[in-house]
């Protein structure tokens, strides 16, 4: 049980995502989260303002069930599966945070200044969490996939266009970490 | 019946992105300054082992647990629309420190902020999808 309690190195983590893939492809399906967000846009009624909307998204009931999961996973793992929350970063990595002055870096599993509810007060931090996850969104259809859909699923099919996608995904971080962090931070 | 099958599936992959710290913004943040293995470790090996899997599927027309046949559809070719989307995509993931999966899995185990997270994404998804056919694919 106490190896459960601790984080899961990659060697267990990695193979247990593709035990998710492989599960729902033997069910017939597709590993893929962001449609998600398309399929939730059509439910409420996003139908009517675009044609991208229209299609029969209760087809798609099966994947907002596994995103229930996933939010009931998450909350799990946090109250019964962890015993020490923080994540145990590189040194390296906790030095650069803190320069940029994250408080919490070695100390969390989220940096408190982005997701503990002080976040709710500060003008900048909801514009940032606001635009990361416009930018997630918008570029996860635009692109026709997520991390789960391209890097993990599209990649596995050996497609092409998934590999131009990951490089997108790298080429994107990269920039955001290394040139707009110290612009904003 | 069904339904709760893909309940547990999806429990198994919240439990899984919160215990592998792939739903940490600290190694999102980490894995772009090329300061530690794990990341990489957790998506190559996931790589070489859903390769091997999606290889064996397609080559013995496997069917499904329902008895059904699967066919995994390739994607369409193109440059543009995997190029730009994917590089927002990596901005906004650098950004929030959030994909879409981890992002459920945050909400579930409380970080209340994430919330802003995904009604930006929700918004992100409805403005590609009024703008789509103006955009380069």
């Amino acid at each position: 049980m106490n190896v459960i309690l601790q984080p899961w190195p990659w060697y267990v983590s990695g193979p247990l995502i593709a035990l998710t893939m492989a599960i729902l492809i033997l069910l017939g399906k597709r590993f893929g989260m962001s449609s998600n967000l398309r399929t939730l846009c059509a439910a409420a009624g996003g139908d009517k303002a675009a044609e991208f909307f229209r299609f029969d998204w209760k087809a798609q009931r099966w994947n907002l069930v596994v995103m229930l999961g996933a939010i009931l996973g998450g909350f799990i793992a946090a109250n019964y599966l962890t015993l020490d929350e923080s994540v145990a970063i590189s040194s390296k990595t906790i030095a650069k945070l803190e320069q940029l002055g994250f408080s919490s870096a070695g100390e969390s599993y989220m940096p408190i200044e982005f997701f503990a509810n002080q976040a709710f007060s500060s003008p900048k931090t909801l514009i940032i969490l606001l635009l990361g996850g416009f930018l997630v969104g918008f570029g996860a259809r635009y692109a026709g996939g997520c991390t789960s859909g391209h890097a993990i699923s599209g990649l596995s099919n050996l497609q092409l266009p998934s590999l131009i996608a990951v490089i997108g995904f790298f080429a994107g971080g990269l920039l955001m970490i290394h040139f707009i962090f110290p612009l904003i931070f | 019946m069904k339904s709760l099958i893909y309940l547990v599936v999806g429990v198994f992959f919240g439990i899984v992105m919160f215990k592998s710290e792939a739903a940490s913004w600290f190694r999102i943040y980490e894995m772009f300054q090329f300061d530690a293995f794990h990341m990489y470790g957790i998506i190559g090996s996931a790589l070489v082992l859903g390769t091997l899997f999606t290889q064996w599927v397609k080559k013995g027309n496997k069917k499904s647990f329902f008895g059904e046949s699967i066919s995994i559809a390739n994607k369409e070719k193109s440059f543009a629309r995997y190029a730009i989307g994917g590089t927002l995509f990596g901005l906004g993931w650098a950004l929030a420190g959030a994909c879409p999966g981890p992002m459920y899995t945050l909400l579930g185990a409380g970080y209340l902020p994430i919330l802003v997270v995904i009604l930006g994404a929700l918004l992100g998804t409805f403005v590609y999808g009024i703008l789509k056919n103006k955009l380069p694919h």
